[in-house]
Formats: C-alpha cells, structure tokens, sequence
C-alpha cells in the first residue's frame, strides 16, 4: 500500500523537499512574483532574473509549501536556470500535460529529465495545483502580467 | 513554530509506544453503555474500503455521513409524498407540507425555541448568516457602527461581516483569542461599544475545536442591550442546544454537518427580531397579497423562505433529528468527549506532533501539525491507509495566521466513531513520520 504513494513520493521530491534549491531572496531579480493556492494556503515567491538576449539567467524561490510544491519548485529552478523564455514556456506545456494527464502520449519523458518525477502526481488530482503552483508562477512572471497568481 | 500542548508535563518519555494506556481503557469501559457498534450499521457508508483499507472516516467536522434513516426518508417522501408545499389543495401537496411542518417543529424542540415561527428554513448556516447581515444588519447598522466577532471565526462569520460593513460604512471588530485558542472574555468586553450593533460568535470552532463561553458572551452584551447571533454549525451536532438557555438572538446551523442531507440549514431568530426585519428574498411564499403597487409580506417564519422551499431535505433533517434524539445529545457529547481525551492523550505520544487548539472546554476536533511535514502530504498519506481527514486552512484562514501556520491536519470525530480508529489514526501518523524519514 505504502509501495503506491512512492509513486508520488520519489526520493528525489524527499530530497528536494529537505533541501530545496535556489531557495534564497534574490536582491536583483527583475522579475518577481508571488504565487498562492487558496486551497491549501500554500504561498511562494518567485525571483527571476531575464537577460537583454531573454535568457533566464537566474531564478530561486522562497515560501511555504507541501512537499510536493516545495519539490516542484526546487527542480523547476534547477531545470530552468540558463534556458530561453521560449524553452521554459515550451516546458511548461509538457510539464502541465504530464502533472494533469492531457495529451501526454505526446510527450517525450527524456526531454523533462528529472521532472518526470513528479508525473505521478496526476493520479491525485487534489495535488495537481501544488506540483503546478511554481509553474504557473513563473509563466505569469515571464509574460510580466501581474504580481500575484492564484491556482484559483 | 510555537508548542501549544495542553500539558507537556503530560507527555509519555518513550515515542514508540503505542498501546492504549490504562486511562483510555479506562476511557472505553466509561462509555460501556454507549453502543457504537449498533450506532455504526445505521451508516452504511462507513462500511466500505478506501485503497485497500477499512475506512476511517475523520472529518466530521467539514460534513458528516448520513445514518439509513436519513437516506430512506428522502426516499420515501419522494416515491409518496412529494408536491410543493403551502399551495396546493390536493393531496400529495397537503403530505408534503403536514411533512415540512412538521420537521420546523422537530428542529424547533430540538434546540428549544419558543416558538415554531422562529425557525426559518435556510440553505445552510452561510445562508442564515448572510440572511442575518442583509435583513438586520441592513436595516439597523448605520455608517460608524460596529459589528463584534471573534479571532476564531469561520469564513462564513467574516465575510457576511466584511460585505454588510462595506454597505454601511460600519466597521468590524474582532476580539482577540489566546495561544490556546480560546477567546479573551475581557477583551472582548471591552470591545462592546455604544455603537455595536451586534455580536456574531462562533459557538464551537471548526479550526481549533475550541467551545466559547456563550452565555457569558451573551449577558455582557445583553447587559449592554447589543443582541448575539451564534454560529452553531459545529455545535448543534455535538452538544444539546437550548436557545432559550442560552437567551442568544439568532441562532445558525447546517443540516449536513447534523448527519442530515446538503442544502438544509437552519436560522433561529427571536420572534421580536424577525418580525421587526424586512424580508431577506423576495418572491413567492413570503407574501401574502401582491399588486403593482403595494406587497403585504407573508407571517413568520414565510416571510424569509421566499420561492419553493428545500422540502425533502428539510423533512430529512427533521429525520435525522429524530435520530439524533434516539441516541441523545448528552450521550453522544459524554462519548465524543471520551474520543477527544483519548485522541489527545495518544497524539501527545507523538513527539514530533503539535496540536493546534488546547483549549479548556473543546468539542471533538483534534488540529495538529507534524514537524517538518506539510498538512497536504499528511492527508495524502493518510488517505493510503483509508483515513480521511482534512488538511487546509478550514475556512479559517486568520486562525491560521494567528498560530503562524499555513495550515493544519485536522481529525474531527463524531458519533460514529471508536477507540480503535483513533488508534489506527495514531499508527498512520506514525507511518507518516517513516514515511518522511
């Protein structure tokens, strides 16, 4: 039974959820945002920094969540730090069809390298928002079109 | 994160130990007149399997499951008795509306008024409240008036408030509670102002568990002539309710959370009150003559159940009421505050277990947190083992703020519940706990 929420609880969400990276205030971001999930009262603060050429040079992350959005956000900066716009906007796409289940046939798992992790999350659909909430937060920072998003 | 154990001195030295103790033995043989067993195959719900596990249902405190009695009535009202009611001359309509009217005065005994007029048929206690707001608040609060909650209150006991304050220019108060969790009696009485135009109290919380000294809150503002509205919707199921005891003005609670069905709640409001308020909805049912240019509103309590009532859930309420009474209020509190002691006791065994909510005079709820683990993931977990309990805010988001807490766990026990769920509820934190390493 425990076997099954391994699925949605790799070590790899463990360990990100224990030591999260990028978690830190970033003084010179140009870009900052703050995501919330109404249901749950999780919060975050996303810091990006984007470059005169739209490379997103830095981004980290503080605030509080469940394991599984404190992970999501951790590898997310990870995976997104040195890549285009364009390349985290296209990752987005793939990581949204993979966390809700939609049109992930199309997916190719090798391209979103270790967040394939947290594709067992579509088998809980309550949870989906937590893995997304630093996704959605870092679209909303990149299209620079508010200062708060809500999974709501 | 701040403890707040009710008594650390309480605390067993060795967190591995998990056999029930002595005192919940002792806990279980007090409550040997109390048939949990016979109580639980009136529910059939319970009888089931959640990912492999018997399920263990926690989480009375947000709706709770429905008892054969409930689930058959709406049955049979609707396979024999069902038409609309108060119009019709024929027969079904004239069942219909015996049946209807009769459930108001079930409800009416069941929590004492005075008269069956001053039970209006609602949606819920949402409802009742927002009626209260519109109707009352509307009328009689005026720009610089004030409206007094407290800290530990429901969504539903805030926003009514917040929206009835922005009409009016009124502004809301709220009386601060303690790290228990319990309300500051002297801070709010010295909240009472000359310009309060009313007091709106949670009767027990849904975030903390915690019971409000209500009569004390009622004669401080009584004293003052200030009239006091009381949330019961966590109350009304756990406890007996007297509202002529309790001398409060209006009275809310909701059907669901009374092991009847969704969509059925109840505002009681003292008859001077009522009939001095204008109507909350208008349309047919609350009238009784209607031109262009003039309508005469219909007599209490009609004059607040504008357009086709909720008929069949109504008579279900006033069936689980009945059913509710066949076991009897003060047993079911005596027996549910035996859960709650014995819950207490076990989750104090827990080292790495905050609970959320200690205060002196509580109801059933048991709120915590675990170290380092996120109320999300304890739920999800728990799930896994066929426990369902509650992880959020609970509507109640500035209780959350106050404690410094995004969230809570919360297992919220009810009349259906046993000894050994709580045990299997001690052993799945446990198991969170390994879980999270």
């Amino acid at each position: 039974m425990l076997d099954q929420i391994r699925d949605l609880y790799q070590e790899v969400v463990f360990d990100h959820n224990r030591n999260p990276r990028n978690f830190r205030v970033m003084e010179d971001a140009n870009r900052k945002i703050e995501g919330f999930n109404p249901l749950c009262g999780d919060k975050i603060t996303l810091y990006v920094k984007v470059n005169d050429e739209g490379v997103i040079e830095d981004l980290s992350f503080q605030g509080s969540g469940c394991a599984i959005s404190t992970a999501s956000a951790s590898l997310m900066t990870e995976i997104v730090k040195g890549q285009t716009e364009e390349e985290a906007q296209h990752l987005f796409d793939i990581f949204h069809r993979i966390t809700t289940g939609k049109n992930e046939e199309a997916v190719n798992l090798e391209e979103i390298g270790k967040l394939a992790v947290l594709a067992g999350v579509r088998a809980y659909p309550a949870r989906v928002k937590c893995a997304t909430l630093a996704w959605h937060s870092l679209q909303a920072a990149l299209k620079n079109e508010a200062n708060t998003v809500s999974t709501e | 994160m701040n403890k707040v154990y009710a008594s650390q001195a309480a605390m067993p030295q060795n967190p591995a130990y998990s056999a029930p103790s002595a005192a919940s033995l002792k806990a279980r043989s007090s409550t040997a007149g109390y048939d949990v067993t016979r109580i639980r195959e009136d529910f059939p719900i319970l009888h089931q399997e959640v990912h492999g596990k018997a399920l263990v249902y926690l989480d009375n405190a947000a709706t709770t499951q429905k008892p054969k009695t409930v689930i058959d009535c709406i049955r049979r009202v609707y396979e024999n008795d069902y038409s609309n009611v108060h119009r019709g001359v024929h027969t079904l309509s004239q069942r219909s509306t015996e049946l209807f009217e009769a459930a108001r005065e079930t409800v009416q005994k069941f929590i004492n008024a005075r008269h069956c007029h001053e039970i209006v048929f609602v949606r819920g206690t949402t409802e009742a409240i927002n009626l209260v707001a519109q109707s009352f608040g509307r009328s009689t609060v005026k720009e610089g008036d004030e409206i007094l909650i407290t800290a530990m209150e429901h969504h539903s006991n805030i926003v009514p408030w917040q929206m009835l304050c922005e009409q009016t220019g009124a502004t809301l108060k709220v009386a601060p509670i303690d790290r228990n969790g319990e309300l500051q009696l002297d801070e709010f009485e010295q909240l009472l102002s000359p310009r309060t135009r009313l007091v709106s109290v949670v009767h027990m919380s849904n975030a903390l568990g915690t019971i409000n000294p209500v009569k004390a809150i009622i004669e401080r503002a009584h004293s003052r002539e200030i009239p006091v509205l009381l949330d019961g919707a966590q109350a009304a199921p756990h406890m007996a309710v007297d509202v002529q005891d309790l001398d409060c003005d209006f009275y809310a609670l909701s059907g669901h959370k009374l092991y009847g069905p969704t969509g059925i709640g109840v505002l009681y409001g003292k008859e001077k009150w009522l009939e001095a308020m204008p109507p909350y909805q208008g349309g047919g049912d609350m009238i009784r003559r209607v031109t262009f240019d003039k309508t005469e509103y219909n007599t209490l309590p009609f004059k607040f159940e504008a357009g086709t009532p909720n008929i069949v859930d109504a008579i279900a309420l006033g069936a689980a009421v009945d059913y509710l009474e066949s076991i009897g209020m003060d047993a079911i509190a005596a027996y549910e505050n035996q859960l709650l002691h014995y819950a207490t006791e076990r989750a104090l065994e827990i080292p790495q277990l905050t609970i959320v909510g200690t205060a002196e005079r509580k109801g059933a709820i048991l709120s915590f947190t675990l170290e380092r683990i996120h109320p999300h993931d304890i739920g999800t977990i728990l799930d896994h083992l066929g426990i369902a309990i509650r992880a959020g805010h609970h509507c109640a988001m500035p209780v959350m703020d106050f404690f410094g807490v995004p969230a809570t766990a919360r297992a919220s026990f009810g009349l259906y519940n046993t000894f050994e769920e709580i045990d299997i509820l001690m052993d799945g934190i446990r198991k969170v706990i390994e879980v999270f390493g």
